[in-house]
């Protein structure tokens, strides 16, 4: 284990932090996507992170948990909140009752995690800056 | 004389120092997942195990009472060295990691990593100007 495997990890990091940045960038792009249909309006979608767990099978063979762990996206799940249902008979997409529908996407919410994105990101490419100026000390070393 | 005697504690304080900075960055990546539990390494004991004439940590065997138990035998403490952080503050979905304190180590064990190559680079010089005879 060598400062080298900090590029892996917090590289693994600054990609899960831009899917995430991504999924932010969609949901507020579709924030004000009206349709006349409860079912096929966009849904908020959210990154689940995890960091790799061994199985029980590893952890027998000796292959238990690693001190260090990068981190995977193993997944990005819609929400379940209600889409929200607005009358607005003249709208021209409006069902038979005269309502829209319009995405379950919290604006405000959005903004705090771009944020939190942001700067988990930061964090990821400093480690890599500061982790790159040691390894080329080290290669200076006894010159 | 061995060039390894030579350079005292200084190499594998310079190991350490890499390993925990990579446990640091593991952390610090792993700072919005859920459930991860912050780890650091125990310097003091790392650098302890280091010297000359420490005795190898225990090892913990599990005790086979009937003939249906597996074999843990094979069963390697990866983490040595290595627990897990005390949070300040845990949020909701499990995570300890406090990216604030994480930074901080961070920056701390990279100077401390620059220190122990600075002493390396000084012993290699002796060694150089002992050879050389000048």
């Amino acid at each position: 284990m060598s400062l080298l495997s900090v590029f892996d990890v917090a590289g693994s990091g600054m990609s899960a932090q831009t899917i995430r940045l991504n999924v932010i960038a969609s949901n507020l792009a579709n924030a004000d996507a009206v349709t006349g249909d409860g079912g096929r309006v966009y849904r908020a979608r959210h990154p689940v992170f995890a960091s790799e767990t061994p199985s029980f099978m590893e952890v027998l063979d000796g292959l238990g948990e690693q001190p260090v762990a990068e981190v995977r996206v193993v997944g990005i799940l819609e929400s379940d909140a209600p889409p929200l249902r607005q009358y607005q008979p003249n709208h021209p997409l409006a069902d038979e009752e005269g309502y829209v529908y319009r995405p379950n996407v919290n604006p405000i919410e959005e903004m705090a995690n771009m944020i939190s994105a942001s700067r988990s990101y930061q964090n990821n490419v400093e480690l890599m800056n500061t982790s790159k100026q040691l390894l080329l000390r080290t290669l200076a070393l006894g010159q | 004389m061995s060039v390894d005697r030579a350079l005292g504690i200084h190499d594998d304080a310079l190991i350490a120092r890499a390993r925990r900075a990579t446990i640091l960055a593991s952390n610090l990546a792993n700072a919005d997942t859920p459930n991860y539990k912050a780890r650091d390494l125990d310097f003091k004991a790392a650098l302890r195990d280091a010297m000359p004439g420490a005795t190898a940590p225990a090892r913990v065997r599990m005790l086979r009472t009937h003939v249906g138990h597996l074999d843990a035998a094979s069963v390697r403490p990866r983490l040595d060295g290595v627990s897990y952080r005390t949070p300040h503050q845990a949020s909701l979905d499990g995570n300890t990691v406090d990216a604030d304190v994480e930074r901080g180590e961070f920056t701390k064990n990279a100077l401390a990593y620059m220190v122990s190559l600075r002493f390396l680079g000084g012993k290699f010089k002796s060694i150089a100007s002992a050879i050389k005879g000048e």
